[in-house]
């Protein structure tokens, strides 16, 4: 028995020491609970830290953030991967009707209908109580410019294509890493959004960076819009065309538009516009999504 | 202790060359089980994903396919059972499983233009997908759900040990259900496409259904 004790006196040491590590990694993150509901499709969780509001779908609040507001200054936009999305505005400067899907903590369709005050702005969330979530605690006000349908993503742009409705530009933010709706990410669902864009339409989606799925994702892409621009930071960015993808010295040319407009908001265009790229940096052997070959979860989780 | 209590064990556990094909009559009865509780659950989940472009892959469309699955089953039961009060035979067993298999060809032919004439008629997703599984997977699995009563009727030979037979028979055909789902949700969807999977499991049925009525004994009484 002595040697038991021996071991747990040991455990209890280690527990100790650990804890003891952990106590000042608390103190640093201060990620304060604000509100908390379980949703039909889950837990979603509003924390605040410094001045900063997030969206989270899972209690690791340190990655898996959806979401950010910064309480004083809101129309500054805090994620990198918005600015990307924002961008795709150079290659459709003017458009006259937007699709979002997936709504977030509102930050786009509430970033656009700011920066385009005459765009129609529609925007598609599944679930309920995100959008609640997004109008109590992240501005999200509806405007008679924007709606917000309460659908499946795959659903709305189906019923879309049978209503003859378009689009000048399409926005995909619906792929979350801890899961992915696979019927969001196959070849079919690109060209069913690829026809409910206007010629030269633009189609602008916040993807995966690592993982197999980058692979899969980018030929999937490839075989519906040919071409597209890549842009890579934390997350990774695509801007594709139905119809020819315009060259870069126009995305320039057009960004001057914005440079003030985005400036205001927290970013410089000149920064995005270095992250355009045309070079195909993934396994262009990799299989093709399909509805009826679409293991995109199995695929995030293998490097 | 119960095996000198019944005739019929007696004959099974001889030592003979009929004794070792009453064993193998009972494998028989056990692989079709276990194959057809396989085969409804890579359906029911391979019919999430037929149903997730149309309707979504929302808990109101998992909810339409379990309810429509477990429907059809329960009136399985009832129907196999009633079914093998007439003389049942392997033979007959082996036509239910068939029945199955072929009754899927129409999921794998026509499912797409049926999804997208019934998705525009029906945007609610949750009678959406309940019509839509309903229309596509009733008929196939109520043909499943009368294998397990059917094949308990052919491998009971009396009375006393008939909770023992059905409860392995239970055993191997949810087995073979937990076995499906498994196979199907971690490997099979990261290999091959949705309809591949249904032809291969269709195939495997109708070689399962060939080789029981290849099968020397018809039934325990023959």
């Amino acid at each position: 028995m002595k040697w038991l004790r021996a071991e747990s006196r040991l455990a209890l040491g280690l527990m100790c020491v650990v804890l003891a590590c952990m106590a000042p990694l608390a103190q640093a993150q201060q990620l304060k609970l604000v509100h908390s509901e379980r949703s039909l499709y889950r837990q979603v969780l509003v924390y605040e830290q410094g001045g900063l509001r997030y969206l989270c779908f899972t209690k690791d609040c340190a990655i898996g953030r959806q979401s950010v507001i910064d309480l004083e200054h809101p129309e500054k936009l805090q994620f990198d991967y918005t600015h990307m999305m924002m961008s795709a505005l150079f290659a459709v400067p003017a458009p006259k009707s937007v699709l979002i899907v997936g709504l977030g903590g509102g930050t786009l369709p509430r970033t656009l209908a700011g920066v385009l005050p005459t765009t129609h702005i529609d925007t598609v969330e599944i679930d309920p109580a995100v959008t609640r979530v997004a109008r109590s605690y992240f501005s999200y006000v509806p405007s008679p410019n924007t709606s917000t349908f309460e659908e499946d993503g795959r659903a709305y742009v189906k019923r879309m294509i049978r209503a003859r409705k378009t689009y000048d530009l399409v926005m995909l933010d619906a792929y979350d890493h801890e899961y992915i709706p696979e019927h969001l990410l196959t070849r079919e669902f690109l060209q069913e959004v690829k026809s409910l864009l206007n010629p030269g339409g633009i189609v602008a989606a916040n993807t995966f960076s690592s993982s197999k799925l980058y692979d899969s994702e980018s030929v999937t892409y490839r075989a519906v819009f040919g071409e597209f621009y890549n842009l890579k930071s934390g997350n990774r960015v695509i801007i594709a065309s139905n119809g020819p993808l315009p060259p870069l010295t126009t995305l320039r040319r057009n960004s001057t538009d914005f440079a003030s407009r985005f400036a205001k908001l927290g970013f410089e265009v000149e920064d995005i516009l270095d992250r355009y790229s045309l070079q195909p940096d993934w396994n262009a052997g990799a299989r093709i999504l399909t509805d009826q070959y679409s293991p995109a979860n199995l695929l995030n989780s293998t490097r | 202790m119960q095996r000198n209590l019944s005739g019929p064990e007696q004959s099974v556990n001889r030592p003979s060359a009929a004794g070792k094909l009453y064993a193998m009559y009972s494998l028989m009865l056990y692989l079709i089980a276990g194959w057809s509780g396989c085969f409804v659950m890579a359906v029911e989940l391979l019919g999430g994903r037929l149903l997730a472009p149309y309707f979504g892959s929302s808990i109101y469309v998992w909810g339409a396919i379990i309810t429509v699955f477990m429907l059809a089953l329960s009136l399985g039961y009832l129907l196999g059972g009633r079914y093998s009060l007439r003389q049942p035979s392997l033979r007959r067993l082996a036509v239910i499983l068939g029945a199955a298999a072929v009754t899927m060809l129409p999921v794998l032919i026509g499912a797409e233009p049926l999804l997208d004439a019934l998705s525009a008629r029906l945007p609610d997703p949750r009678l959406g997908s309940l019509v839509s599984a309903l229309t596509l997977f009733l008929v196939p699995t109520v043909i499943s759900g009368m294998v397990s009563p059917y094949a308990v009727r052919l491998l009971v030979s009396d009375r006393l040990r008939s909770g023992d037979s059905a409860g392995k028979l239970y055993f191997v055909s949810t087995f073979g259900s937990a076995a499906g789902t498994l196979l199907t949700s971690f490997y099979l969807v990261l290999y091959f496409e949705v309809n591949q999977i249904l032809w291969m499991m269709l195939t495997v049925s109708l070689l399962v259904s060939a080789a029981a009525l290849l099968f020397p004994i018809r039934s325990q009484e023959s």
